[in-house]
């Protein structure tokens, strides 16, 4: 059977615009068909938004990229229709264990609470996601909604104007132009769109190198993220091991910085390093052998103009965290609402500021997280190394020390406290559903809360009345009446209640609270709803 | 807002010193080192207070050289 990522998924078809009189021009374009591209325009065209897709390859992409999505990605996944499959697929896990040595030193849960509807973090291998997102769009264009998929489209020049954006596009039959109302830069860690544009930026780069190893094997490790430090069969380094589907396991051995690159990725090598630490009698096959190393950096800003960047075009981490894709996956969930109320005119220009400062501030979360785990992980001094094996030593007996334990702060989503967007907070509700917060899950029935919000304004009340069909300037507000009985388990009541005996919630379409009070006023909600569109 | 003590506050310093000697006695410089970052991590969980801790970081940091 050939596999997935040897099978062209959207081939190269030549298009009317490479043969129309005059160049055409779309809304929205976006570049880059992976994750983050494919999220955007599945996005848009469910808000009805005409998008064009170009991507110079022309199926999934193989080998070692993100493998750990996370719960707020899932949610991500389900308001866009790919969460079944995900996580259909993906393998479900939660815990994670840290050797040093030859001892466990500490054990982590990472959703020890229940009443949410998607796991802490599923593995899944990204060419299965990008397959799943292709699969939505062809669903998407079944039902007629605009999405033109082109592949072996390569973007050769790009020229931002007032109000559009004109691309230079290559194809294996020819160059052609287009123009876009916008231009989405989806396009990758080493982002042509960022180099044509002289946006070019230089981070702080980690002297080391990791071998990554996609291996196929029986094994009866558990489902479990392992994490080493300084094992018997990787001295002085790193490992970490993770399932993912179709008995796939992820290998990452740090090589340290001065290494021979070619040696060190021939299979004989590879494999003599997999038996040390699998042991001889595994039986296992390479399914991807490659050595990366990596930054920690972003673009001063992610919003040029019409050119707006999202994802590893516009900032980058380390491996450790799983922050790359999941923090991708947000950026978009971020801007397609806002994009749509700015094409519709219901919003101003303006509102698209917010999201380089909502999601600036969550990659500078990233970024210093990524940077941490990674001094952690791979210590720059003798001193640092010093206190990261008595960190170690400790994190055995004593329980202080397992949260100085760093082998990757793994992705949360951010909570933009100082969003010019959020409106009041009746500070006596839990904490955890403040202005800025993504939407906490709690089970409703047969269902879930999440599943019921997203996609436009929503007003929450819980106990309390008021009147449906709520309007602001051309934006309506949905009402979503829910009271605490809905929940027999009694967490939408923790979550969204605390003591109150009642409450209302104005959530924006990415399920974000923009604010909420303990009763209803409907003109601080209409004030509400136009900070939180930027129009005030 | 809590600060850190600099004015004497052991019972008996000589006592303490001995012990701290006494810690160290017969072991290898990297086998001291390890003991002391074990030490700074136990001692400093115990004081908690973040203040407390940069300004012991900042008076380690200024002690003045002999040299």
């Amino acid at each position: 059977m050939a596999r997935i990522f040897d099978q062209p998924l959207y081939p190269y078809e030549r298009h009317t615009d490479q043969d129309a009189a005059a160049c055409v021009r779309h809304p929205v374009i976006v570049v880059g068909a992976g994750p983050v591209g494919l999220a955007a325009a599945i996005d848009l065209a469910m808000h009805g938004v005409p998008v064009v897709v170009l991507d110079e390859n022309d199926r999934v992409s193989f080998g070692s990229r993100a493998i750990c999505f996370s719960k707020r990605s899932l949610e991500i996944a389900d308001r866009l229709g790919c969460g079944d499959p995900m996580v259909g697929k993906g393998v479900t896990w939660s815990t994670g264990k840290v050797f040093f040595d030859r001892r466990k030193v500490y054990e982590f849960d990472l959703l020890p609470e229940k009443g949410h509807k998607r796991p802490a973090f599923i593995n899944l291998q990204q060419y299965y996601l990008e397959l799943y997102l292709v699969e939505r769009i062809r669903a998407l264009q079944a039902e007629g909604r605009p999405i033109s998929l082109r592949g072996k489209n390569r973007i050769a020049g790009v020229e931002p104007l007032a109000d559009h954006v004109r691309l230079d596009v290559e194809t294996p039959d020819g160059s052609y132009t287009l123009e876009a109302g916008w231009l989405i830069a989806c396009d990758g860690a080493a982002s042509p769109i960022r180099s044509l544009m002289g946006l070019d930026f230089v981070g702080r780069v980690f002297e080391d190198n990791f071998l990554i190893a996609d291996v196929v094997m029986e094994a009866g490790f558990p489902t479990e993220r392992w994490f080493w430090f300084d094992p018997p069969f990787n001295r002085g380094q790193s490992a970490l091991l993770h399932k993912q589907p179709d008995n796939v396991w992820r290998i990452d051995l740090q090589l340290g910085w001065n290494i021979d690159r070619e040696r060190e990725t021939k299979p004989e090598n590879v494999i003599l390093r997999l038996k040390a630490m699998l042991g001889d009698e595994v039986r296992f096959e390479l399914e991807w052998v490659s050595i990366y190393s990596f930054q920690c950096c972003r673009m001063e800003r992610f919003r040029h103009g019409r050119v707006i960047f999202a994802g590893d075009a516009a900032h980058q981490v380390s491996p450790f965290g799983a922050r790359g894709a999941n923090s991708g996956v947000q950026d978009t969930d971020n801007l397609i609402w806002k994009l749509k109320l700015v094409l519709d005119g219901l919003a101003p220009d303006r509102l698209l500021d917010s999201y380089d400062i909502e999601r600036i501030q969550a990659a500078d979360e990233n970024i210093l997280n990524s940077a941490r785990s990674t001094d952690f992980i791979t210590p720059k001094s003798e001193a640092s190394r010093t206190f990261r094996n008595a960190v170690l030593d400790l994190a055995e007996r004593c329980a202080f020390a397992r949260p100085l334990v760093n082998s990757g702060r793994l992705s949360v989503p951010c909570i933009h406290d100082m969003s010019p967007l959020n409106g009041p907070d009746a500070g006596s509700l839990p904490a955890r559903t403040r202005p800025g917060a993504p939407a906490v899950d709690a089970p409703l029935g047969d269902g879930w809360l999440l599943d019921r919000l997203g996609g436009r304004f929503q007003l929450l009340t819980i106990d309390r009345q008021a009147p449906a069909g709520l309007e602001v300037d051309g934006i309506a507000i949905e009402q979503l009446v829910l009271s605490p009985e809905d929940d027999a388990s009694g967490a939408l009541r923790e979550r969204y209640l605390g003591s109150a005996d009642g409450a209302v919630y104005l959530i924006r379409p990415d399920q974000h609270i923009a604010a909420r009070w303990e009763e209803f006023n409907e003109a601080e909600i209409c004030a509400a709803l136009r900070k939180a569109t930027a129009r005030k | 807002m809590a600060t850190l003590k600099t004015h004497p506050n052991f019972d008996r310093p000589d006592d303490f010193y001995a012990d701290l000697l006494a810690l160290h006695e017969g072991r290898t410089r990297e086998d001291s080192e390890r003991i002391n970052a074990r030490l700074i991590l136990l001692l400093a969980n115990h004081i908690g207070d973040r203040t407390v801790l940069k300004e012991a970081m900042e008076a380690a940091a200024a002690a003045p050289a002999s040299d």
